[in-house]
């Protein structure tokens, strides 16, 4: 099993979204992430996907995506040449004594506290994957009562962009 | 450019005139009504009303197989567009240039469950090349043209333009030619100079070629490319189910079909190669058996014009992204510059010639005193010659229909390959005859098949539509009841259809034929069976249908049984070809 960032830039058109997933599921090609929203060119969207390949080369799936009439580029993005960061909102059950231990993690992570009741709070934390987890398994213990994530954002380190020789 | 105001119905009409559509094939209703009023009055449209919606979404792939022009069907919303599924289903394993127009509800009433509504655009996505929803009258120009452009270019396919029905009533201004923006379809058809070198090179340094043709031949018209180039490399040629009819079935190097149902000379000489010269074929399994000993000792040189077929299947040591027609003449130069003298290959053709003598196509006659399928297909075949056009239904008459007719040009074998949609042959012949009406166009049709699509012989009747229909009546699912004797222990579990002579003969296919309006012909002796087909070639005032009564015991050979090996191909039943070194 191996895993791949891929980046697309997609014509934003209605049902877009799914013919990209569509196209994953049909072909048996499994998403492990997916994060969409519009890019700096108007009428154009990002679409960053995580796909796990078991078998199949990625080049079929660059390839099958390729073939979208709405799809207009696509680039994997390598770890070493790219920034990768997850977005991750945890409530975590708190208590007077435990309060403590959990704000204490949040600052070893850097990662923030934006609501706080009395008996929970809800930290954002933004980093690799790997980072997002660790913080999760510290936070563990006390009790996650809920969790959101963004899919990987990923973008390709240096001067260049994706969007070059893109005009529309 | 004109700007004329005009309804969005007005303006897929006009669309499809300047688009230069002759003929559509359809069925109105209430979401596609304002179109079919302008329809009406086109000078230039013929429309052709079907009786069922899957009948014009084959009809017109026929129309689109025998001519190589787009092929367009119109239905209605709900019922109607899911009743074309099917057809573009076929079309996209195919990769038949068809356009479907379908009606939609209003904008507004999109996603109310309304009266007729499916997402025809969702249920559609996996198998069109693309699909379009338009909910504004003055997107119709610039949606028809891309329609049309992506359809008929690149990898041919089928493509939805779903249109609201308030889109048809609301007027705009007609803008043509309309600003066709389509960033994202770029078809590459010529090839990198490096990789036809390298191709040469491949050839050049070959023992044991064979040119592995494709139904990619015909679509991008290269035949006469093909010819050239084989003739000049002196390869063996083998043509799939999709290319029968690429290279000339007389010709000397061609040495027939591959696959599951081919010669032993092609499966074999695949088998035994060191290169294959692949031109618009996509390693299907019905062509490679079990993938892993296919071809075991050849390198690959693929050519497609989609470059998600190269690699797909079997890695490519040469691939080649183009249109087959340009890479062809590219690859003939190169190799002309380079080749010294046309090479012989005296080993490999005297192996290759050694099996085409030992195991020609053949059929043994079954003892039950019903016709042999296999002699009533090759003599239609005789009788009608290559000039005639062939649409088959699937299944076992498809298989000898394959093997027994012999093709000559492209464009004259129409069939259901990818998809094996049963129920295809009467409406593709329909529609091939509407396309090619100077041409003798024959159905040759299962009982099975027959079952599901002969309603359009009323199409065929009332719109002087005069095909010929071969039903080869064997009084069963043939190909199923083959795997149910070979593979079932002759368990024959729901394939017994009763339409035989000696059966309760529901329905009675020539009295169907007398009720819709055909010359039906009913032949059980074999002396009869050339009277009969020489009658239906000379009927022109009124669609033929002959009901053969063949034996149910026939079977398909040879066979490489599904999931096995090409090495594992059956003469006949329980008889391996024998190799040199085992004699």
């Amino acid at each position: 099993m191996t895993q791949h960032v891929l980046s697309l830039l997609v014509e934003d058109k209605p049902g877009l979204l799914t013919r990209v997933a569509g196209l994953f599921a049909r072909r048996g090609f499994n998403i492990q992430s997916l994060a969409v929203g519009t890019s700096e060119i108007e009428g154009l969207s990002r679409i960053t996907v995580v796909v796990q390949l078991d078998g199949a080369p990625l080049e079929q799936v660059t390839k099958q995506l390729n073939k979208l009439i709405n799809v207009i580029k696509i680039v994997e993005l390598e770890p070493d040449q790219a920034v990768q960061r997850d977005h991750m909102l945890i409530k975590v059950k708190t208590d007077a004594a435990s309060r403590g231990q959990v704000l204490e993690a949040v600052n070893l992570f850097r990662a923030r506290v934006i609501d706080v009741v009395s008996d929970a709070i809800i930290i954002e934390v933004t980093g690799d994957t790997a980072k997002c987890q660790a913080l999760l398994k510290v936070l563990e213990p006390f009790g996650i009562k809920e969790l959101v994530q963004s899919g990987v954002l990923a973008m390709g380190r240096g001067s260049k962009s994706i969007t070059e020789k893109v005009s529309k | 450019m004109s700007q004329e105001l005009m309804t969005g119905a007005q303006a897929i009409i006009r669309s499809l005139e300047l688009l230069g559509i002759d003929t559509i094939f359809g069925l109105p209703g209430g979401a596609i009504l304002p179109t079919y009023d302008p329809l009406m009055d086109s000078k230039q449209i013929r429309h052709i009303l079907v009786r069922h919606e899957q009948g014009a979404g084959h009809a017109a792939e026929g129309y689109a197989s025998a001519t190589g022009k787009l092929g367009v069907c119109i239905a209605t919303s709900g019922p109607g567009a899911t009743n074309l599924v099917t057809a573009i289903a076929d079309a996209h394993m195919d990769s038949v240039p068809l356009l479907a127009i379908t009606g939609q509800v209003g904008s507004k009433l999109i996603g109310t469950d309304a009266f007729q509504e499916a997402d025809i655009v969702g249920i559609t996505m996996p198998i069109t090349k693309h699909s379009f929803l338009v909910t504004r009258a003055e997107d119709i120009p610039e949606v028809m043209a891309s329609a049309y452009l992506i359809a008929t270019t690149g990898r041919p396919g089928p493509v939805l333009v779903d249109v609201t029905k308030d889109a048809q009533v609301a007027k705009a201004p007609f803008v043509w030619p309309p600003k066709v923006d389509l960033p994202g379809y770029k078809p590459v058809t010529k090839a990198h100079g490096k990789q036809i070198q390298a191709a040469a090179q491949l050839i050049a340094e070959s023992q044991k070629p064979v040119l592995y043709v494709g139904g990619g031949i015909i679509r991008s018209r290269a035949s006469e490319e093909l010819l050239k180039l084989a003739e000049l490399i002196n390869v063996p040629v083998v043509t799939t189910l999709m290319a029968r009819g690429a290279f000339p079935d007389s010709h000397p190097q061609n040495l027939g079909m591959p696959g599951m149902h081919g010669t032993v000379p092609a499966v074999t000489s695949l088998q035994k190669s060191d290169l294959l010269i692949t031109l618009g074929a996509r390693f299907d399994d019905r062509v490679t058996g079990d993938v892993k000993s296919f071809a075991p000792g050849a390198k690959v040189i693929h050519v497609d014009i989609d470059p998600a077929e190269i690699g797909k299947i079997r890695f490519a040591d040469v691939p080649i992204v183009g249109d087959l027609k340009d890479v062809i003449t590219e690859l003939i130069a190169e190799i002309s510059s380079t080749q010294k003298k046309k090479p012989e290959f005296a080993e490999w053709w005297k192996f290759l010639n050694g099996l085409v003598e030992r195991y020609p196509l053949g059929y043994t006659h079954e003892e039950d005193g019903k016709l042999s399928p296999q002699y009533v297909i090759k003599r239609i075949g005789e009788l009608s010659g290559p000039e005639a056009i062939y649409a088959a239904g699937v299944g076992q008459h498809q298989m000898w229909s394959a093997q027994f007719v012999k093709y000559e040009r492209p464009n004259s074998w129409l069939n259901s390959g990818g998809a094996g949609t049963m129920g295809y042959a009467v409406p593709a012949a329909m529609g091939a005859k509407v396309g090619q009406p100077e041409r003798l166009v024959w159905a040759i049709d299962g009982d099975g098949c027959f079952q599901m699509t002969n309603q359009e012989l009323a199409t065929c009747t009332i719109n002087n539509i005069p095909i010929k229909v071969a039903v080869i009546n064997n009084s069963s699912l043939g190909m199923v009841r083959q795997w149910q004797t070979l593979f079932y222990d002759k368990r024959y579990s729901h394939t017994d259809l009763n339409t035989g002579t000696d059966t309760a003969m529901v329905p009675d296919f020539v009295k169907l034929a007398d009720a819709y309006g055909c010359l039906g012909i009913r032949v059980e002796k074999e002396e009869d069976i050339d009277a009969a087909i020489k009658l239906a070639i000379e009927t022109n005032d009124r669609p033929v249908v002959i009901d053969f009564i063949v034996s149910r015991d026939s079977m398909v050979w040879p066979m490489v049984a599904a999931g096995l090996s090409n090495d594992e191909v059956q003469y006949a039943r329980d008889s391996a070809p024998v190799w040199d070194g085992r004699e």
